[in-house]
């Protein structure tokens, strides 16, 4: 073993049910190096990361440490601190009741009593040392997402740790946020601390990192020096042969012109008023950033926030929508953002998710038998290819990607002639995300309107022939045709460019 | 970092943790009701004897508060503390009457002197007491720390099997005998906190052995949930057990030991409500547990776990029974208007807190709009 080097897995597998999570993968770090883990959702980073904390434990493969004779097994997250491994993840695994310095101590002394005294003057230090805006005796709970984030890197580096893994630390921080934390990243860097960065923001990665190993379907890729791997060569690498895939899709015929849903100045408790139709056959989308609106809007036009004005015409007949319920029953479906918290009953078997908002549109008084009900189900995992043990599996044994195609099946069943998607493509594999957008297509040329929304602004522009782009919850642009450019899309988002 | 040197200079207070701010509330408002009763019902309120009498009479519901304290710091609940104290206080009886024949035999067997027997009965009393709680203590953290089984409903199984063993030992109220009450009922007399009577001669305040047992536990479980790992540790499985898991807490022992020590306090509980009332009987400490609850939430521990402490505790109990004793000065004898107070000032308790707490949120979200206000401009 090189004497830089202060982690090496050789050969990791890893299992599950129906899936191999991780296909022997090799991955080195070097001491006072920060080196990223990149891949799509469902590339088996998150898998390897568990494996190395002791979340999981690996079928087969070692893991040696510097320092430590021979392999180490790594059977829980007390196994990995003690080897040195730390982890800062995603959500902040602090507790929000007690005071900084304590969640910088606490499991971690053999000994009996506490001395706060004591724990408090070295917490002020540590905290005073890496520039970290937080004081030993405030609550945590009382500090900010970003400064709770750097606590758990304090606690983490003062516990002679080698290995420092950063899991998507700065999903939920700003910009300033982001910032701060780099500075953090930099300085422990520089006292020989080897960080595994975790994230899937591409500039991040450029910003901070020494050295990139991609994974791709469970399987090593590579691992690359930064500045030998340019943006585009990385995207490759991550998405692998499914880019030539993708650039198949062709965007349907022009749609008619007879609209089948149109709203004037429709506004919800969450939304302001805005005007809005689509077309028989139509595809077209929201875009903008994040918490511009584009949900919202969508939200207000299924009912699922409460209605507080506006004019809806559905097939040409006014109609009223104040609930999910009368948007369903005027054939509009909507398959949500939040897809854990509002889309799927987790508990529920496939076939019963499947069938839900067609019984709920039936009425309760009308059940859907049984073997129907099995008909059904067989039918559209079928026809989505939904990779499921049985219908009688629970859904939330499904990978992301099937459950969303599930979800879909819900509403498919229900044969809407509006479909609403927001986000249907988030976190799950390229593959899927293609064929969602071939059906999405295959769909409109059947008759029906899609509205979509995705955060991908290449995705859109592949599926809508028609995008409404907001800021700052206004609508503020729609482009078509020609000017459906990803630079034109990118203008008008960020203002000032017609 | 100018964010930071302000901050390093030490001189600004740092706000109180929730804890500590309820803990606040709890004893002001304790001080405050306390303080009214005595100008405005006056009587036996200006008397010490007064406070000391509720602290008589409610030993065994401070102790057993405390131990449920413990266990809601966890984020947990325990239901059958009630029945536990009452089954032990029955067996403490049936002892002392020599009615346990095993105890009996293993007595006669160790030749002792015939007037020694008594006392050794209130030893044993004790052990039994201590043995009986740290059984149900374990039994009952085993199934809910190791095999995950809610608390609620494990510990709902343990009150009803607490209650029945009761009338199984004995259908009949039991009654110690009197010469042992004598000794356990022994009180002791404060000479620097009385008053005086018609005559004017001094009339110490007196307290009972109980209380004396109270108050020490109160000392510490409060060093335990401030100073030892333990203790800390239970607030860290309260916040987010999930956290405190990652954090390197070993959250079943935790768990298991919160209950555990609750079990064990319930059993001394029970002695001492043993040495109270003399008393066994199946409808002994009826409702203690509702009450240990109330007066935890009272004093500023919340159901979500997380936050507590058993000073507050112990000023819970304290406030709970003052307003009872209130409501009788006043006149309102009939028991049904001391369970509507507590009902009343229990929800006015807890809209309270989450009112503080409420606004303790909202003026941080305030003042992280005004940070990032100033930063843009």
């Amino acid at each position: 073993m090189q004497d830089d080097i202060v982690l090496t897995m050789r050969g990791i597998c890893k299992n599950f049910p129906n899936v191999k999570a991780l296909k022997s993968v090799d991955f080195t770090l070097r001491k006072g190096t920060i080196h990223a883990l990149m891949g799509e959702n469902g590339a088996g980073k998150s898998t390897l990361i568990k494996v190395l904390t002791g979340v999981y434990t690996m079928d087969e493969g070692e893991i040696r440490i510097d320092g430590i004779e021979g392999p180490v097994s790594i059977r829980s997250p007390q196994d990995a601190q003690n080897c040195g491994i730390s982890t800062v993840y995603q959500e902040i695994t602090l507790c929000p009741n007690l005071t900084v310095a304590e969640n910088m101590f606490i499991g971690r002394t053999k000994k009996k009593s506490v001395n706060w005294k004591a724990m408090e003057k070295r917490a002020g230090e540590l905290l005073e040392n890496l520039g970290i805006p937080a004081r030993p005796r405030q609550q945590l709970g009382s500090c900010s997402l970003a400064v709770q984030q750097m606590v758990a890197i304090a606690r983490a580096v003062d516990t002679e740790c080698k290995v420092l893994i950063l899991d998507e630390p700065t999903s939920s921080l700003d910009d300033k946020e982001v910032e701060m934390l780099f500075r953090l990243m930099r300085e422990l860097k520089s006292r020989g601390v080897g960080i595994i960065f975790v994230t899937h923001f591409l500039e991040q990665v450029y910003a901070v990192s020494d050295s990139i190993t991609v994974l791709r379907n469970g399987e090593l890729v590579g691992e690359y020096d930064v500045k030998e791997l340019p943006q585009v060569k990385l995207v490759e690498k991550m998405i692998g042969k499914d880019l030539e895939d993708l650039s198949v899709i062709k965007k349907g015929a022009a749609a008619s012109q007879e609209n089948y849903y149109e709203a004037k100045g429709l506004s919800s408790s969450a939304a302001r008023p805005f005007d809005f139709r689509i077309a028989k056959g139509e595809v077209n989308g929201f875009t903008g950033l994040l918490g511009s609106g584009r949900s919202e809007s969508v939200r207000a036009i299924f009912g699922a926030d409460q209605v507080t004005g506006g004019k809806v015409t559905v097939d040409g007949k006014p109609a009223k929508i104040t609930k999910p319920l009368h948007a369903m029953k005027h054939g509009i479906g909507y398959l949500p953002e939040n897809r854990r918290g509002d889309g799927i009953i987790a508990d529920l078997s496939v076939r019963d998710n499947i069938i839900l908002a067609l019984q709920v549109i039936q009425g309760m008084g009308r059940p859907i038998s049984r073997a129907k009900a099995e008909a059904f189900a067989d039918e559209y995992i079928k026809a989505l290819d939904i990779k499921t043990a049985s219908t009688d599996t629970p859904i939330k044994f499904l990978s992301g990607g099937n459950q969303q195609k599930v979800i879909l099946a819900r509403w498919l069943l229900t044969h809407p002639k509006y479909l609403i998607l927001d986000e249907p493509t988030r976190g799950i594999d390229v593959g899927t995300k293609t064929e969602i957008q071939k059906l999405v297509l295959k769909l409109a040329e059947e008759g029906m309107s899609i509205t979509f929304i995705s955060s991908e602004i290449e995705e859109m522009l592949r599926t809508c022939s028609r995008l409404i782009v907001m800021r700052d919850r206004n609508i503020v642009g729609e482009l078509t045709g020609e000017s459906l450019t990803q630079e034109k899309v990118m203008r008008t988002i960020a203002g000032g460019g017609d | 970092m100018k964010l930071f040197s302000k901050r390093a200079d030490g001189t600004r207070r740092e706000p109180m943790t929730d804890t500590q701010l309820l803990l606040t509330i709890t004893i002001c408002i304790f001080v405050v009701m306390y303080g009214l009763a005595i100008l405005i019902l006056g009587g036996g309120f200006r008397k010490p004897q007064m406070l000391f009498d509720i602290l008589n009479d409610n030993a065994f519901l401070i102790i057993i508060s405390c131990g449920l304290t413990l266990v809601m710091i966890t984020g947990s609940i325990d239901i059958s503390v009630g029945g536990v104290t009452a089954l032990v206080a029955m067996v403490g009886v049936m002892i002392l009457n020599g009615n346990i024949l095993w105890i009996e035999k293993l007595l006669g067997s160790l030749h002792l002197q015939p007037e020694t027997i008594p006392t050794m009965r209130i030893v044993f009393a004790l052990l039994m007491a201590l043995l009986v709680g740290l059984a149900f203590g374990a039994v009952q953290g085993f199934l809910i720390a190791h095999l995950q089984i809610q608390p609620f409903i494990v510990t709902l199984a343990g009150m009803f099997f607490a209650r029945g063993m009761i009338t199984i030992l004995s259908v009949q109220p039991q009654k110690a005998p009197q010469a042992l009450m004598d000794i356990l009922q022994k009180r002791i007399d404060i000479p620097w906190l009385g008053s005086l009577n018609k005559r004017g001669e001094l009339i110490p305040a007196r307290m009972e052995i109980g209380v004396v047992a109270a108050l020490v536990i109160v000392i510490l479980i409060f060093l335990l949930l401030r100073k030892h790992r333990l203790g800390r540790s239970m607030y860290a499985v309260g916040g987010n057990q999930q956290s405190a898991l990652m954090l390197g807490v070993n959250v079943r022992r935790t768990r298991f030991m919160a209950h555990l020590l609750c079990g064990l306090l319930s059993g001394i509980a029970g002695f001492v409500f043993m040495m109270h009332t003399g008393a066994g009987n199946a409808t002994n400490a009826t409702a203690a547990e509702m009450n240990a609850i109330a007066s935890s939430i009272i004093g500023g521990t919340l159901l979500t776990g997380g936050v507590g402490s058993v000073i507050g505790t112990f000023f819970g109990v304290l406030t709970l029974n003052t307003i009872k004793s209130i409501v009788i000065t006043s006149g309102l004898s009939e028991p049904w208007w001391q369970s509507i107070t507590t009902g009343a000032m229990l929800c006015l308790f807890i809209l309270l807190q989450s009112l503080v707490l409420m606004r303790k949120k909202q003026s941080k979200g305030k003042k992280k709009r005004q940070k990032r206000g100033k930063g843009t401009a």
